[in-house]
Parts: structure tokens; C-alpha cells; sequence
């Protein structure tokens, strides 16, 4: 929905993102020529999580803000678990550690392809929908619902149910899938990572426009492997930090146009978080299998057009699957389920990567475990500057386009970062004005 | 609708639109993770709105809506009165649309304090103190349960609206279903506090497979005795301030967890 004000302004303004994951809209105005606003709209009703958890038995925030997101349950059943530990003082052993990976693996696996072929893919195809891309497309969309599909399996496998899975606790699971059950599975992970290099050569062929941000990248970096399940913070500026330290370096400002905290990063004139920064940072932590499928798709080591990020998350489809079956591969079993986490007082910090980026739960615990403080900072809103600064140097390249063609371009910017607006706990509509 | 005719070839498909109020998303996932089934569902019905799967919108009126979500501002409250007259079935999907949601918490708080907490400027956020199912508010055809909903029980209603017959969802405890797969009742062999016995069926009776007992995401079955199930978890040995929680989470605004769990908060410590 476009409108043109008096004289040569106009205004770009959406009401409803289609194939964005929750409510939100976009607003942009253009005056002689320029952009002078850009709004990522966020008006998904807030739930207050932060506020609900308060009084809450330090056991339960993993399922109550699994609540947060159908799409990403699994990011933050991990990050609270991992704060909770610390704040018991808590560290899981390897065996628990490798199986949280398993399953954050089929969490990247089934967001991952929901994006990039439901989402992403019918913007560079120009269709509406991938159900509509379907009818000249069927096997590229056969080839995705294969993927998501297997990424959901592994959820049940190994989480017990897709969305919202019921068996991750403190301390690790409920029951642990036997090697049994996950050597059933092996074939079809096998088989999901031959559709996701497909993927890769499928998405590295789509026609990319041209976009170049200087955003800071900041993601976790693990002793090994690409960060998934753990790890501690770096950035593209040299920064290294725990995640213990993570509110001095971020903090969170209230925008009117937004239910969605906005983030910054302290000294940088801006920042992202997602598949873009972790690539630039771990690339060197890939998986042979998915450096090569990079390599191949023409990605350079740090890519700084938010447009290719469909390319890296197609790669980040290949390490999730090749992740996943090398924890399979290895498996022998653990002595426990889950070790104890008896309750005592104490603040702990839990950060992990979401499919969309650094997802970072603090909590404070009383000497019963009763919650008595929870701060929760998901990755849109970290994001959602980087958006904007998107938009606003997207559009001034673009201001000779039509409107319908401008908007759609923008809604595929956004797009770019995956937004997930329940997930902005406290999160958007575009709405582009031209006066 | 004939029986005669595959569904690409009838002239009328029925429509269906996907509407969204305060939730997480999960239960409309459910939608498109019936991965084997989703295109064929898409040449049997036509998908007329669904603003997370496509751009494409088709004006209403729609033959079915899907109702995802709790009502939790002004503007929503309209909102879902305008659903309601452009539907012929409404169907309300999940534990918010079905009893307010984790958010519903906030019916047993102060939400002004709640705002405090999350924003530092709550005036900017337009919100309600109540959150409150899509039925307190316009009259709903059929509610499907569940955090999130079962995506057979969801094709299940789809398929019956297609061949004009009702749909067989029962009420059902999840005791029934933990006896159908055989598991070992976690609350009579481990003294596992279970809300199975006051819970609906529908997931599969997920939990109990895991060793964990029921956590109620269903919501509580028409017929739940709960004051006989907190008593005995009273006799497992479950603290108070831990049952009022067990009956405080994902349909925490349900009239039988409700009630209950204000009686026992109402009792002296």
C-alpha cells in the first residue's frame, strides 16, 4: 500500500509483512529525493514474558519461553538452560552438551528451509507464495518441505515434539534417545544433507541485488565447531567477550513506532546478528562438506550483501545436517539423562545461536530458585536497526522504481534477516512515505 | 460438495484464511509442517489469506478461518468481530485462541507492573489487563487445543470440513492415550506429578514417553476433576506454591485450571 503526498514525496507504507514470522509493517518516506524515514513497525501485541516469569520456579522458564516462538522453541529452551546453569553453577557434561547440539541442529534444519524455500525463495522467483511457486517449481518445493520435514523428525527424535518439544530439562533431558533410534535416523539426515547442498547450488544461482552494509557482525564463537549450542562472543571489530559481559556491550532502547526493544551495540554504528555474522566469524570452523558448498556458491569469507544471505543460510542448512550426523556418528551413550540442578541464588547469562542470531536469556534466582528478574534479548531486536539501515540505503538507490516494485524489493530486505516478530518478544509493519 | 469430483478439478474450492492474534506463531506453523500434505491441501482448498505463507490475499468472505491467538488489545477486539463476520466455520487453533495463552497469566497480576518490567516507556504500549480466548468474544464453531496443536488433529477438522462430516476429535484424558501406546503410568510407578488424568488427549501423550509428567498443554478435559487430582498430588508430595504453578502455565485462563489454581493460592501457606 502506497500513497503519494503533495508534490514529490512519497510514502512506502505496509501494514501487514507477508511471510514474516508474527505481526509487523513497514514505513518509509521519501522528501526531494531523499530518505528521510524508515520504520520497522512492530505491533505484534506484547506478551510480557519478562514480567510472567517473575515468581516462577527456576525449573520452568525453558518451557515458558519455548512460548516465545512456534518457529524457534529450541533456541530458547538452550539459552535459558544455559542461564539457569550458570546461575546454579551448573555445567552439563559433554555427552548432554553434543545431544542439545542434535537437537538445536533439526531447529536450524526445519527454520532454515521454512525460510529459505517458503519465505525467502518465491522473492527472488517472483511468486506470492511458495504454495503458488509450486505450480512451476514443484520439485524445488518437494526438494524444501523434504528438508523441513526431516528437521522436524530430529526434533521428535531426540526433543519429543517438533514445536515446543517437551524433553529438554535443566540439566539435559528427560530420556535420551538410544543409539538405536538415532542409527534409524541416520539415513534420513543422510538424505536431508544431499538436499541441502542441493539447496545451496539451487539459492547460489537466484539473481542477487546489489547491496553493500558496513554492519559490525557479532556472533558466538565455540572452542570448536561452528557455534550452534554454546560459545562466547566476537565481532568483525575485534571484540571478545562473555556472555556474562553481554549487557555492557548491548543495550536495549524503547522506540515508539516499535513493541520491539531496539538494540545497539555500544561504539559501533551499527550492528547484525544471524547466519551473515556467524559466517564471517566461523567460517574457518565449517565443516569440510559446507566450506566446500561455500566455496563453491562464490561466497567470500565475509559477505556484506544482506542479500546473499539466503546463500549462507542454505550453507548453514549443510553444517546443521553434517553437525548433526557427526554427533550421531559418535554417539555412546551417557550415564545420565540429565545431571541436577539444585536451585541457589545467583545471576547467570545463557546466549546461544538462534537460526536468526544471538538469542541471550539472563536470570536472577532467589535461595529458593524463585525467579526474581529475567531479561530476554532476541535476535530481531538486535536486528532491527540493521533493518532499517538496509532499507534506508536500499530505497536511495532505488527511488526510480514504481512503488508496488519498490515495496516489494523492501519487503524482500527485510525478509533478508528472516525477522521474526514473536520472537521480538517486546517486536512489526512496513510503511514506505514519500513527501 | 460431491464425492465424485477430485478436489483440483471442483469450480468452487472452499477458502480458507489464517488469522493471527497474540501468540508465538506455532500453532499456524502447524499448518506448514504438514509437510506430505500441504500442497495437496492447497489444491483442495484455496488458500485466500495466510499472511505467513504468501503476499497473495483474496478479500473474504472465507469459508473457513483459522483463528490462531489470545485477544489482547482494543484494536484486536474489533478485529475479531470483523473475523467472525466474514467467516462461515470458525476454528480457533491452540491454547491461546482456545483459553488466553501463557499471557493470560496476567489476568491473575497487575499488567501496569508487567508493562513497567519490559518497557522503560509502557505508554507507548497499547494493551489490555486481560488476555482472553477468541470465545469470549464472538460465537466459535469449533476449538482445536493444544501448545501447540496436534497437525493430525488440525488435518483431521480440514478433512471433515471437506467431505461434510464432523470431525473425530475426542475429550479424552491423556491417560487414555498414554493406556492405548502402553506406557507406564509415571505417576502410579514414579510418584511423577501428572496432569494427565485432568488433561485432553490430543498430543499422542508426548510427556509420559519421556518419563515427564503431563504439563497440561492441552487444557483440561470438560469433565477434569481437579480438586481430586491436586489432592493427590498434594499426597506425592508436591509443595502448594508448585501446584499452583503445575495448573498456572499454558491454559492457565481454562475455567478448571483457573479456579483451582485460585482456590489453592487463596489457602494459607
Amino acid at each position: 500500500m502506497t500513497h503519494r503526498p503533495d508534490g514529490d514525496g512519497r510514502v512506502l507504507h505496509v501494514d501487514t509483512l507477508a511471510r514474516v514470522e508474527g505481526e509487523g509493517g513497514m514505513y518509509v518516506r521519501v522528501h526531494d529525493g531523499e530518505v528521510v524515514d524508515v520504520e520497522l513497525r512492530i505491533y505484534e501485541p506484547p506478551r510480557f514474558f519478562e514480567g510472567l516469569l517473575r515468581g516462577r520456579a527456576w525449573t520452568e522458564p525453558p518451557d515458558i519461553t519455548a512460548r516465545i516462538c512456534g518457529i524457534c522453541p529450541v533456541a530458547y529452551q538452550m539459552s535459558a538452560c544455559l542461564a539457569i546453569e550458570q546461575a546454579c553453577g551448573v555445567v552439563v557434561p559433554d555427552e548432554i552438551r553434543r545431544m542439545r547440539r542434535l537437537l538445536y541442529c533439526g531447529e536450524w534444519i526445519a527454520s532454515h528451509a521454512l525460510h529459505v524455500y517458503m519465505l525467502h525463495a518465491p522473492d527472488f522467483l517472483g511468486y506470492p507464495g511458495a504454495v503458488e511457486m509450486a505450480r512451476d517449481h514443484r520439485a524445488l518445493v518437494e526438494q524444501g518441505l523434504r528438508l523441513k520435514q526431516a528437521g522436524n523428525a530430529l526434533l521428535e527424535l531426540v526433543g519429543g515434539r517438533a514445536i515446543h518439544p517437551v524433553n529438554v530439562r535443566l540439566g539435559g533431558f528427560y530420556r535420551l534417545p538410544t543409539r538405536d533410534d538415532l542409527l534409524a535416523f541416520r539415513p534420513v539426515l543422510a538424505g536431508a544433507l544431499d538436499d541441502a547442498l542441493a539447496t545451496v547450488r539451487a539459492v547460489a544461482a537466484f539473481e542477487i541485488p546489489d547491496l553493500e552494509q558496513p554492519h559490525e557482525y557479532l556472533s558466538l564463537r565455540s572452542e570448536s565447531g561452528y557455534p550452534l549450542e554454546s560459545g562466547s562472543f566476537v565481532s568483525t571489530s575485534g571484540r571478545a567477550f562473555d556472555a556474562r559481559e553481554f549487557d555492557t556491550h548491548v543495550v536495549e532502547e524503547q522506540v515508539q513506532h516499535s513493541h520491539a526493544l531496539h538494540a545497539r551495540l555500544v561504539g559501533a554504528d551499527g550492528f547484525a546478528v544471524g547466519p551473515l555474522a556467524r559466517y564471517a566469524l566461523n567460517h574457518d570452523r565449517l565443516t569440510p562438506v559446507a566450506r566446500q558448498a561455500a566455496d563453491d556458491a562464490g561466497l567470500p569469507a565475509v559477505c556484506r550483501n544482506p542479500f546473499r544471505s539466503i546463500v549462507v543460510r542454505a550453507v548453514e542448512i549443510v553444517e546443521a545436517c553434517r553437525s548433526g550426523l557427526d554427533v550421531i556418528d559418535g554417539w555412546t551413550g551417557a550415564p545420565a539423562a540429565a545431571v541436577p540442578v539444585p536451585a541457589r541464588a545467583g545471576t547467570g547469562y545463557g546466549a546461544t545461536e538462534a537460526p536468526r542470531g544471538t538469542l541471550v536469556h539472563r536470570y536472577t534466582l532467589d535461595t529458593e530458585g524463585t525467579v526474581t528478574d529475567a531479561v530476554i534479548v532476541p535476535p530481531t531486536s538486535q536486528n532491527q536497526p540493521a533493518i532499517e539501515s538496509d532499507l534506508r540505503a536500499f530505497v536511495q538507490t532505488r527511488l526510480d522504481l514504481p512503488d508496488d516494485e519498490l515495496t516489494r524489493q523492501c519487503e524482500q530486505a527485510i525478509r533478508n534477516y528472516d525477522p521474526c516478530i514473536s520472537c521480538a518478544t517486546h517486536f512489526l509493519t512496513l510503511t514506505v512515505e514519500r513527501t | 460438495m460431491t464425492d465424485a469430483a477430485p478436489p483440483s478439478t471442483r469450480t468452487t474450492r472452499p477458502t480458507l484464511a489464517v488469522w493471527k492474534f497474540a501468540s508465538c506463531d506455532g500453532c499456524q506453523l502447524s499448518v506448514l509442517d504438514c509437510e506430505d500434505e500441504l500442497l495437496t491441501l492447497a489444491e483442495a482448498v484455496r488458500i485466500a489469506y495466510f499472511p505467513e505463507a504468501t503476499r497473495a490475499s483474496a478479500s473474504g468472505p472465507y469459508d473457513i478461518s483459522l483463528v490462531e491467538g489470545s485477544v489482547t488489545t482494543a484494536a484486536d477486539v474489533e478485529r475479531i468481530q470483523e473475523v467472525r463476520r466474514i467467516s462461515g466455520l470458525l476454528v480457533t487453533i491452540g491454547a491461546c485462541a482456545t483459553s488466553g495463552g501463557i499471557q493470560a497469566l496476567r489476568n491473575l497480576c497487575d499488567v501496569a507492573e508487567f508493562r513497567s518490567i519490559v518497557y522503560a516507556r509502557p505508554e507507548f504500549v497499547a494493551t489490555l489487563d486481560r488476555s482472553t480466548p477468541i470465545s469470549a468474544h464472538v460465537r466459535v464453531d469449533l476449538e482445536l487445543h493444544g501448545c501447540p496443536i496436534d497437525r493430525r488433529q488440525l488435518l483431521e477438522v480440514l478433512s471433515a470440513v471437506l467431505q461434510d462430516r464432523r470431525p473425530r476429535i475426542t475429550a479424552d484424558p491423556v491417560c487414555i492415550e498414554c493406556k492405548r501406546r502402553g506406557t507406564v503410568c509415571v505417576a502410579v510407578a514414579h510418584g511423577t506429578p501428572c496432569l494427565g488424568p485432568v488433561t485432553r488427549s490430543g498430543c499422542g501423550a508426548l510427556c509420559p514417553a519421556v518419563a515427564r509428567g503431563c504439563y497440561g498443554c492441552f487444557g483440561p478435559t470438560p469433565s477434569a476433576n481437579t480438586a481430586a487430582l491436586v489432592a493427590q498430588l498434594g499426597r506425592l508430595g508436591m509443595p502448594r506454591r508448585d501446584v499452583v504453578r503445575f495448573l498456572r502455565t499454558f491454559n492457565a485462563g481454562a475455567e478448571a485450571f483457573r479456579a483451582q489454581s485460585e482456590r489453592l493460592a487463596e489457602q494459607a501457606p
